[in-house]
């Protein structure tokens, strides 16, 4: 079969409020062409497929399809247009059929024919092998067959282009491969597939080409065989393989006489957000950090520490003895604060002032029946806006009227404020200016200095290299490395995070 | 193959849909029959059934109208309003307007209920104002319009109305004989035919229609709809445009069965057909419903208040009361029977 262009965007250009998700972008997909669209989380890999699909519209920039210009405004309309998409999160309706998950919204005709549609779905489960049955309610299938009902629904609908968006992460292996050949098979018919996938080794084993992305900007196209790994991960984190920029603070380490006592340690620890069991330890004074790429895990692995997360299993020590950390009250109580990633979330509350948010958490530990006094607030307050430098009014201005770095020092203070032994920072550096990031982590090797124990999380790997003397390297939600001393490099991150070869 | 073999047990190749709807015929079934044994008399007669029907014609269109929004994930508050202005208005349009015909009474009935089924069908799928607000603003409106448009409560006294009013259906063989020994025929209202050629219309609308199943598909996961390429606006709009004209309909259906108009009427209409609704199986939540079910359900509800009253506890407020108990009994076993069927499919 002749491979001929059938996809074409061209200078795809996507803002949402306060971010340009995608700017300039191009991709292209030629006919029986399985493309690998790569990126970490935020690259904006979903936000082009969501514009590719009508779910987005676009801002700026031309789609073609088979070479004449079409305006996608709707799911309806890439439908139409011979676009299916299947999407990592099922977006099927539970409450119906398979079959009807299957045929429905799509065809002209306004009447149901049961028989009919319950025959035809069935004989296409049966082609896949699926194990569902056609008159079965969505929702008694589980989450795999739920996504293989969606591909097939997507192969019936006899598309050009076949948009896969991580639909192997509920997947087992079999199921996989069963999925490859499916893509293998589609290939040769000529159809184009757009494959986004977290995992390396399946775009190494089906896909043509590659795309990257970063920040929402096109880092290039390549055919698989130019890109090795390594170039792949080093091009999605956008660090040349050669750059060695290793500079540890000027600081001094903590040096007291308990300086090798373990502060917390725990084995075999898992959560119920789907990572592997995991060892890990800290000492006083030490900083250390998860790495990895985005997705890879390194986020639940401190949420289990800290138990954010329902904790599932595994074995936690603090200075040797054991203890039960099963809800992060309890953690507190042991001496352990956590900042949490999203801290629009899980973080401040924009109404409450900087004074009240910054003593929230010392207020919950000592319970809400004993409030302090307006005067030590306030001595709280004061003592962290000058300590961290938090450019605000005054201590009773809205936190929400803060900049995003200053929301984040807002947040730091109130963890701070706990006096804890054991400090988890999870991307404290992420969307702020780069000033308020040096101040975070001078701040994070002063406090280790003092003996606190520290695990930072940051999406830069150059922040982690300035900050962390030991490096637990995270892939596919397993813990694949421990990276300190010399090895602490950009090329050895790089080269356990791609692993293989 | 062998992964997915049904360890679902009784009810894992059931729909929710068809469960719910089991549920509740199985239980009208035992309800009717433990009257028929236990307090006997009326309940015999098959007459006593039509007249639930009659009565209650129009609160089953209502509900009709309900289950349909419900089912895709919305609620209309508006409908006993609704009824109160259609009865006002056509008792007006028919008594003070000269040469006033009853098809043209009709077709007001149906245009106001298009027209509140338009509008908030708009400001609900166009504009994604929550429905409950749109409603509970279309349920003030209409009440106070109702006022408006007249002040007292009044009988129609049109005489081709009330010649319409007073056409009896007869049911063959179903009569039964008096204590004089007088056989008499079973009879029911027009209301009653309307209702049931709308519960088999619908029922068939949302069970072979491609609009019927988008409801469903909205109703379940509006997100998912949008991307399986249903037009989820339209979808929405369309449930509310319907559930107004039902509910204009109804409005009809109760203006010739009382042939009055008033701004009392209907009160609290809403909500019992809400009730019905979900005593049918409908899942307040959305996705999840069956047209006959609603009809079930009213005549569950209605079932009981006739039982109540014929125990001599006539009161409204003992009705209120076995209607609440109702209703938190159907939600229970409701809720335990859809658990039992996920925890039996996790296994």
């Amino acid at each position: 079969m002749e491979n001929t262009r059938l996809l074409e965007m061209r200078g795809i250009e996507k803002y949402f409020p306060g971010v340009k998700a995608l700017q300039k972008v191009d991709f292209s997909l030629n006919s029986g062409e399985i493309h690998a669209l790569m990126g970490e989380n935020g690259a904006g890999k979903s936000t082009l497929i969501k514009v590719l699909t009508g779910v987005y519209g676009k801002d700026a920039g031309v789609i073609r399809l088979d070479g004449k210009e079409v305006q996608i405004h709707s799911p309806q309309d890439a439908q139409r247009l011979g676009i299916s998409t299947v999407y990592q999160e099922i977006t099927l309706c539970p409450n119906l059929t398979v079959a009807e998950n299957m045929y429905i919204g799509r065809g002209n005709g306004a009447i149901t024919n049961w028989k009919k549609m319950n025959e035809s779905a069935d004989r296409i489960l049966k082609r896949m092998d699926i194990p569902a049955r056609a008159t079965q309610q969505l929702a008694s299938c589980s989450i795999a067959v739920q996504q293989m009902v969606a591909i097939a629904r997507a192969v019936d609908m006899e598309c050009k282009v076949l948009i896969l968006d991580e639909p192997t992460s509920s997947l087992d292996e079999q199921e996989v491969e069963k999925l490859f050949g499916l893509m293998r098979d589609l290939k040769e018919l000529g159809v184009g597939i757009i494959f986004v996938t977290h995992f390396l080794d399946q775009v190494y084993e089906v896909c043509d080409k590659i795309t990257v992305l970063r920040d929402g900007q096109l880092v290039g196209e390549y055919e698989i065989k130019d890109l090795p790994r390594v170039k792949l991960v080093a091009k999605m984190l956008g660090k040349e393989m050669d750059d060695l920029s290793d500079i540890k603070g000027e600081t001094e380490s903590y040096s007291g006489e308990d300086a090798d006592e373990e502060v917390f340690e725990a084995s075999k620890l898992v959560s119920n957000a789907g990572i592997k069991p995991f060892d890990f330890h800290i000492r006083k004074g030490e900083v250390n950090g998860f790495t990895g790429l985005l997705g890879s895990g390194r986020s639940e692995c401190v949420r289990a520490i800290f138990g954010a997360d329902r904790v599932l299993g595994g074995k936690v020590k603090m200075h040797g003895k054991p203890v039960k950390i099963k809800g992060p009250k309890q953690a507190m109580k042991n001496g352990i604060a956590y900042l949490p990633e999203d801290r629009k979330i899980d973080g401040i509350v924009g109404d409450l002032s900087v004074r009240e948010n910054i003593i929230l958490a010392l207020q919950v530990m000592k319970g809400f029946f004993k409030p302090f006094t307006k005067a030590q607030a306030y001595a709280f307050a004061d003592e962290y806006i000058k300590k961290l430098n938090i450019k605000t009014a005054s201590a009773d201005t809205p936190v929400k009227s803060l900049s995003g770095g200053n929301q984040q020092k807002v947040i730091l203070a109130r963890w701070l404020l706990m006096h804890p032994e054991y400090l988890i920072l999870d991307e404290p550096t992420r969307g702020i200016d780069v000033g308020t990031k040096i101040d975070i982590q001078k701040l994070v090797l002063e406090l280790a200095s003092e003996g606190m124990s520290i695990t930072f999380i940051s999406s830069e790997t150059d922040e982690m290299l300035r900050t962390c003397s030991r490096l637990v390297v995270m892939r596919d939600r397993k813990v694949v490395g421990e990276l300190s001393g010399d090895d602490l490099t950009q090329s050895m991150i790089m080269s356990t995070i791609a692993g293989g070869e | 193959m062998d992964k997915s073999k049904m360890k679902g047990g009784l009810f894992s190749k059931v729909s929710d849909t068809n469960l719910l709807f089991s549920i509740t015929v199985t239980i009208f079934i035992l309800m009717y029959a433990s009257a028929v044994i236990f307090q006997g008399g009326g309940f015999r007669k098959p007459q006593t059934l039509f007249n639930i029907l009659s009565s209650n014609a129009a609160l089953i269109i209502t509900a009709l109208g309900l289950s349909i929004v419900m089912i895709s994930g919305g609620i209309d508050i508006s409908v006993g309003g609704v009824v109160a202005l259609v009865t006002m208005s056509c008792a007006v349009y028919l008594d003070y307007c000269p040469g006033a015909n009853i098809w043209v009474s009709m077709l007001i009935a149906v245009g106001i209920g298009l027209a509140f089924g338009i509008v908030q069908g708009f400001l609900v799928a166009y504009f994604d104002i929550q429905p409950f607000i749109v409603t509970l603003a279309g349920m003030f409106f209409a009440r106070g319009m109702t006022t408006i448009v007249h002040t007292k409560p009044f009988n129609v006294e049109n005489e081709a109305f009330r010649k319409l009013k007073d056409t009896r259906i007869v049911i063959p063989g179903a009569g039964s004989y008096n204590k004089h020994n007088i056989y008499q025929p079973a009879k029911i209202e027009i209301g009653v035919v309307v209702a049931l050629v709308l519960v088999v219309v619908l029922f068939l609308v949302l069970r072979y229609t491609k609009l019927g199943r988008s409801f469903y598909a909205v109703g379940g996961n509006k997100q998912s709809a949008l991307m399986l390429g249903i037009n989820v606006r339209r979808t929405k709009f369309l449930s509310h445009v319907i559930c107004g004209l039902l509910a204009g309909i109804a409005g009809y259906v109760y203006f010739l069965n009382v042939g009055s108009g008033s701004a009392a009427h209907a009160t609290g209409m809403e909500m019992n057909a809400i009730a019905s609704s979900i005593i049918g199986g409908t899942l307040l939540t959305g996705g999840v419903g069956n047209i006959v079910g609603t009809l079930f359900g009213v005549l569950s509800l209605c079932t009981i208040q006739n039982m109540v009253a014929s125990a001599g506890l006539g009161d409204a407020w003992w009705t209120g009361i076995t209607i609440a108990a109702m209703l938190c009994i159907f939600l229970l076993i409701q809720s335990i029977v859809i658990r039992q069927k996920k925890r039996a499919l996790r296994v």
